[in-house]
């Protein structure tokens, strides 16, 4: 699969110069950076999603946890490890002259969660990717987001023809109703897109209620 | 789990790159600060300060500098902090992304939002 072949890729990267290089600089202008994370289950396409909006080639890069850090983390499945590696991807899409906007493909397993903090604090927002063929891999991603308050959308990647409906999907993931959950095909940059501006303008949503009508007002010229 | 380069990696090596140090001060890092070089990189400074300089030379993310050296995050961001406390790079953190003071609803500012739509509308 995709996810595979791009991790291949990057595994038979030379460190040095060659490959890297030919990813295009950042605008001189650029004042942030920004950060929406794609989590989801082995294989379900996140960085194919990635790639299909990104304006760079998906590059990849890696975490460690050392074993002292290990030992602090709550992640029952690494312990006894002297230490671990997390590896995702990410592209990029800038969005106007100062800003830009990283998107990152993140394992959803439980062993990846202890680096959240460190790595995706400050986040706008999450997409749950689902495989409906794999629904269970998405229920720990959906868990620790609620409980982490981050604003999250599902979205479900067609592979085919959908074998169930919308609601038996929301159903099987015991989705709260104020949770966006769509449809989508990875592979097709409009529909990635789409997906990412369903996930901003939820959090939109969320985030005029939560600041109230001051923040609103601002706006107004 | 896929093993990448780093896997495969000399842990002495990693090691030897940082002096075996860790700063805490590296955690203001962010994944998406945004790194630029204030200065040209000469031959006598460590390969890695080096090549992080030459790469710098206009604004890069610090998860484009890891993946550039094809180096873990914290270790990047520990040379880093050595090139910020030199004055060879200047660093543009996230300011606006996430709640500032503690109270802050959890998500970022509605107008900020507002950019993000607009821009990505417009792809």
């Amino acid at each position: 699969m995709d996810f595979v072949g791009s991790n291949s890729a990057v595994a038979g990267h030379p460190g040095p110069a060659g490959a890297a290089q030919t990813v295009a600089p950042l605008r001189d202008t650029v004042r942030e950076g920004l950060k929406i994370v794609v989590v989801g289950g082995f294989g379900v396409g996140k960085t194919t999603m990635v790639r299909s909006v990104s304006e760079i080639r998906p590059l990849s890069t890696e975490e460690v946890m050392t074993e002292a850090g290990v030992g602090i983390d709550d992640a029952g499945g690494v312990r006894g490890k002297r230490t671990t590696t997390v590896a995702f991807d990410f592209g990029r899409i800038s969005l106007n002259d100062q800003l830009v906007l990283y998107l990152f493909g993140a394992p959803g397993q439980e062993r990846f969660w202890f680096l959240w903090d460190r790595l995706f604090a400050g986040t706008l927002g999450a997409v749950v990717l689902v495989d409906t063929r794999r629904v269970e891999d998405s229920w720990y991603a959906i868990d620790r987001l609620e409980h982490q308050n981050l604003p999250f959308i599902v979205a479900r990647n067609n592979f085919g023809p959908p074998t169930h409906t919308i609601d038996e999907v929301r159903d099987a993931l015991s989705l709260s109703p104020d949770v966006p959950l769509v449809d989508c095909d990875a592979r097709v940059r409009e529909s990635s897109k789409a997906v990412l501006i369903e996930l901003v303008r939820h959090v939109h949503v969320l985030a005029e209620a939560a600041y109230g009508p001051a923040a609103g007002l601002v706006r107004q010229p | 789990m896929i093993r990448g380069p780093i896997d495969r990696e000399n842990p002495d090596r990693l090691y030897t790159i940082t002096g075996g140090r860790s700063r805490a001060d590296a955690e203001v890092f962010d994944l998406v600060t945004l790194v630029i070089a204030e200065c040209d990189p000469s031959p006598a400074m460590q390969s890695e300060h080096f090549r992080i300089l030459q790469f710098c030379r206009s604004p890069r993310a610090v998860v484009e500098i890891a993946s550039h050296l094809g180096l873990p995050i914290s270790v990047t961001r520990i040379l880093l902090c050595d090139l910020l406390d030199a004055g060879r790079v200047t660093a543009r953190h996230p300011s606006r992304s996430a709640s500032v003071r503690p109270d802050d609803p959890p998500y970022a500012h509605p107008d900020l939002l507002k950019e993000v739509l607009v821009g990505l509308r417009r792809l």
